[in-house]
């Protein structure tokens, strides 16, 4: 009973719903900054970690075991394998780049391919940043922050980071980040060396983890622009995955995101 | 050009991604993010993550793409009454859609489906 308990409390502790998004988050915070505690950058960290722990980790590590195995099949070496992961640091662009170098491509083909396959951090970058503004050190590093940024860490920060105290975010963001890529680094190297010997069943079911648990996250935005781009987003983004398989993720942004902008601008307006 | 030295792939494709990444943070630091662009912005992340997910779970590719499609979607669905049974709670959810998924793997692997 002990473990079911701590089990519901876990499960709580990540669903503490906090404001999703955004905009509405940051005009909150620049008018009512009063009404925030500050943590501390030791507690801020910590909660970081902590929240990295819950599920990030996990996830990552999953979906990173399926890679490590991945990449071995390809007949790459650990060392390419360890530097995909904490380098590209975006799956679908280091499936990509393994895939194609193992069909033998030309390099240009390859990097292109890898490339687009990670287009979505540039709209993910843009809307991360403005929560460090006035931060200076989270200035100076602004490309090291974009450059550690997934959609594990993406995720988290926007259900959580907007919630806290300006000066808080980074040691939190640096919290979630660097516990994410301990689990991405983890998982690369037990898929390598466990290739083949964990049962695929086990393997499949772990890159099918971080997947599902995106599901649930996008069912659980809050703001109307979100829920309706994240509707029209899945609604569109399989079809327009049967015409163009390679540019199908910035079309449906593109796409579904511009529908989703005006369809609420029009229902403000008739409100 | 075929290279055969993968750190030099891997270099590129590293710069690849990165660019991306470099691209939002210039295109950040131009942004009024109380105007319109920094909303479309985030409506397009959404979107295009949300776009990416459903297309990776209704249509997989890699190593996902060997299961049937019935497995993802039966657990999929079973995580979301189980998801909106617990008051839209993610690891419930998630949980459930795992050990959904993780049952039929297991009983097709052992000739029971």
């Amino acid at each position: 009973m002990f473990s079911l308990s701590v089990l519901v409390k876990w499960s709580r502790a990540f669903n503490e719903q906090a404001p999703a998004l955004i905009i509405n988050d940051l005009k909150f915070d620049l008018a009512d900054n009063i009404l925030m505690t500050t943590l501390g950058h030791q507690k801020a960290l910590n909660r970081g970690v902590c929240d990295g722990l819950l599920m990030p980790f996990w996830m990552v590590f999953g979906s990173m075991i399926g890679f490590g195995s991945m990449a071995r099949d390809a007949g790459l070496g650990i060392d390419v394998a360890l530097g995909a992961s904490l380098g590209i640091w975006g799956l679908p662009g280091q499936v990509a780049m393994v895939e194609l170098f193992a069909a033998g491509l030309p390099i240009y083909a390859i990097v292109v391919a890898s490339s687009l396959a990670n287009m979505r951090f540039m709209p993910m970058t843009v809307v991360l940043m403005p929560h460090f503004k006035g931060n200076v050190t989270a200035h100076k590093w602004r490309y090291l922050l974009a450059q550690v940024l997934s959609i594990n860490i993406w995720t988290v920060f926007m259900r959580r980071g907007s919630t806290l105290a300006e000066e808080d975010r980074l040691p939190f963001y640096f919290g979630v980040s660097i516990t994410c890529l301990i689990g991405g680094a983890l998982g690369t190297t037990i898929g390598f060396v466990a290739a083949g010997v964990l049962p695929l069943y086990i393997t499949i079911s772990l890159v099918f983890l971080n997947p599902a648990y995106f599901v649930y996250v996008f069912s659980s935005v809050r703001y109307r622009n979100c829920i309706i781009a994240v509707v029209l987003g899945a609604i569109t983004g399989p079809l327009i995955y049967l015409f163009s398989p390679d540019w199908s993720v910035p079309i449906t942004g593109v796409v579904a995101g511009t529908a989703a902008f005006y369809l609420d601008k029009w229902m403000d307006r008739s409100q | 050009m075929i290279v055969s030295d993968p750190w030099v792939v891997l270099i590129l494709c590293i710069l690849g991604t990165f660019a991306w990444r470099a691209m939002g943070v210039i295109v950040a630091n131009h942004i009024d993010i109380s105007g319109d662009l920094f909303q479309w912005f985030n409506c397009v992340a959404y979107a295009m993550l949300s776009g990416l997910i459903t297309r990776v779970i209704l249509m997989p590719s890699g190593t996902l793409a060997q299961t049937p499609d019935v497995d993802r979607i039966a657990s999929i669905s079973a995580g979301f009454i189980v998801f909106f049974m617990c008051k839209r709670n993610i690891f419930a959810g998630t949980g459930s859609a795992f050990v959904t998924f993780l049952g039929f793997a297991a009983a097709r692997n052992y000739g029971l489906l």
